[in-house]
């Protein structure tokens, strides 16, 4: 694997943590900073999550199999803007007022699904570890397989919480439905060579505990 | 040669007034356009410079003014919903440049006796113009203290003389894609039909309390703001206050209003601050003032009810959100 990629990656995903910071330091986080605050958030969370789901795609396309090591990091750090989202709106928006918080998750539909994306991450992230993986083995997968609803439903909750000018929902949900819609196609494209090597989803999972395997005789060495 | 002494010279022969807004419009588009290739957005400031101040304004009466802390100048002209000029909240000081306010002017027609259209110029000596200091409460629950500067709309309702057929008055918005970018067609139609139109019932209209606005901070309106002319209606959610106005439309029927149009459930004809009717993906019950940190109450009718609850007497506001 090339060495750059992923201490590369682990910087860009922190760079939009980092020019929040120094726009809240230079005091640019506009009228309403608390408000760019939970959007800069939102919206980030949901862009890196996409770019999660984009990983196998591009591998696929592109062949470059190094890729696949990059999809943990980049999904813990959807959970890492999920949870800077939440915090936000828990802390600086609402300040603790956990009646006013049940009260949102419970009857505002968008507050609902985000609430419910949120919680649902945090069973991937939980998972996320090499020796979790194993353990699991191929239930991995099927717990894995979560990140789709939870892509969803992060579309839906930006979707919903919009007044009037839905384009850029509309983007978010166009690019998740290619994603998924690649997916779909390939399920239904490999199908038959599938049968033939065991199932596609056994096979990926192996290839990264190989992959893992690999890193790990790497980093000893 | 004949040289001119200097009291010779009247200051119009020197420039025209329109002549120096437009070069001042002309520097502060140029400027602006030089510093986005530089990276930077100047336009907003220069567009500020712009801006003429306005001479003779009064202190409005001292009941109406509230004594609270005002919004910055910058806050209130840097976060504006203003769908015509973009959606984002920064958007409209950043497309401030596109809407030309000169010339200007307003049609008021329908059931009036003396239906007239009005140069901007005209609407601005109907009255004299009062100093207001307001609280703003957007439906998005923020809120804002601005001090504008207009007169009671009641001084252009005399003027034409309402007939005993009108009972609301519907106002309209300028379309105009050019100046107004926010109303070209987007790549997934636009959700609001232009013209933005807006209405009140007469006596709503008519309330002291209701001002036809043509500036702030001493200054005529900001194009953000809605140049050249708003309403305001500080009991009412900031939506209901119009801006960029080009039509004043007197009717017999409750007329139509954009928001509700869009999405009636959200948003009634009357949208009267109210905490005690959430909307339905947010609570109305607090708010918070832009430049604080904690959320405060919303107070009904945005702290204006012992001016205005009696104009809703046995009025179910729950229904007539």
């Amino acid at each position: 694997m090339v060495t750059w990629l992923k201490p590369v990656t682990f910087v860009a995903c922190l760079l939009p943590f980092a020019q929040l910071l120094y726009r809240a330091y230079t005091n640019e986080l506009g009228a309403n900073p608390i408000e760019t605050i939970t959007r800069f958030t939102g919206s980030w969370s949901l862009f890196i999550l996409l770019a999660s789901l984009a990983v196998t795609p591009l591998r696929r396309i592109t062949g470059w199999n190094d890729l696949i090591r990059l999809r943990r990091m980049v999904g813990l750090f959807a959970f890492f803007y999920a949870t800077l989202h939440f915090s936000t709106y828990m802390v600086l928006d609402l300040y603790f007022d956990f009646a006013a918080i049940a009260k949102d998750i419970l009857k505002r539909p968008y507050i609902t699904v985000g609430f419910s994306a949120l919680i649902l991450m945090i069973p991937l992230a939980v998972t996320s570890t090499a020796g979790m993986i194993r353990r699991l083995g191929k239930r991995w997968q099927q717990l894995h397989s979560l990140v789709y609803l939870i892509a969803i439903l992060g579309v839906v909750h930006f979707y919903w919480l919009v007044k009037s000018d839905i384009t850029r929902p509309a983007q978010y949900g166009m690019v998740l439905a290619g994603l998924l819609g690649y997916r779909l196609y390939h399920k239904w494209s490999a199908a038959p060579s599938r049968r033939a090597n065991r199932g596609g989803a056994e096979q990926e999972s192996s290839n990264l505990a190989n992959a893992r395997r690999g890193e790990k005789l790497a980093s000893r060495k | 040669m004949l040289i001119k002494k200097p009291d010779d010279l009247k200051a119009a022969e020197i420039t025209s007034k329109e002549m120096y807004v437009n070069r001042r419009q002309f520097i502060a588009s140029a400027l602006g356009t030089g510093a986005a290739f530089a990276g930077f957005d100047l336009a907003d400031v220069a567009q500020a410079h712009a801006l003429e101040k306005l001479p003779n304004v009064k202190k409005g009466p001292a009941a109406y003014n509230t004594s609270e802390k005002l919004n910055s100048l910058k806050d209130i002209t840097s976060y504006n919903n203003f769908y015509e000029l973009g959606v984002d909240k920064g958007d409209p000081a950043a497309n401030a440049k596109y809407l030309t306010t000169k010339p200007w002017s307003i049609a008021v027609e329908g059931e009036v006796k003396k239906a007239k259209t009005f140069a901007i110029e005209d609407i601005m000596k109907l009255a004299p113009l009062e100093e207001r200091i307001y609280r703003l409460r957007c439906v998005e629950a923020w809120s804002m203290v601005i001090p504008w500067i207009g007169f009671p709309l009641s001084a252009l309702i005399k003027q034409v003389e309402p007939t005993n057929n009108a009972k609301f008055i519907q106002f309209v918005t300028l379309v105009d894609p050019k100046r107004l970018p926010g109303q070209k067609p987007s790549l997934f139609g636009n959700s609001i039909d232009w013209p933005y139109v807006e209405g009140l019932r007469m006596d709503e209209a008519t309330h002291p309390l209701t001002l036809l606005t043509v500036g702030l901070y001493g200054e005529v309106l900001p194009a953000q703001n809605g140049a050249p002319l708003r309403l305001v209606v500080p009991w009412k959610y900031g939506f209901k206050s119009i801006k960029s106005i080009v039509k004043v439309r007197f009717v017999e029927q409750q007329p139509a209003t954009s928001w509700n149009k869009m999405q009636p459930q959200e948003y009634g004809f009357y949208s009267n601050v109210n905490p005690a009717v959430d909307h339905p993906r947010w609570t109305q019950a607090t708010e918070r003032r832009i430049g604080e940190f904690l959320r405060r109450d919303t107070l009904p009718f945005n702290g204006y009810g012992e001016q205005v609850a009696s104009l809703y007497k046995g009025m179910d506001l729950k229904k007539f959100y």
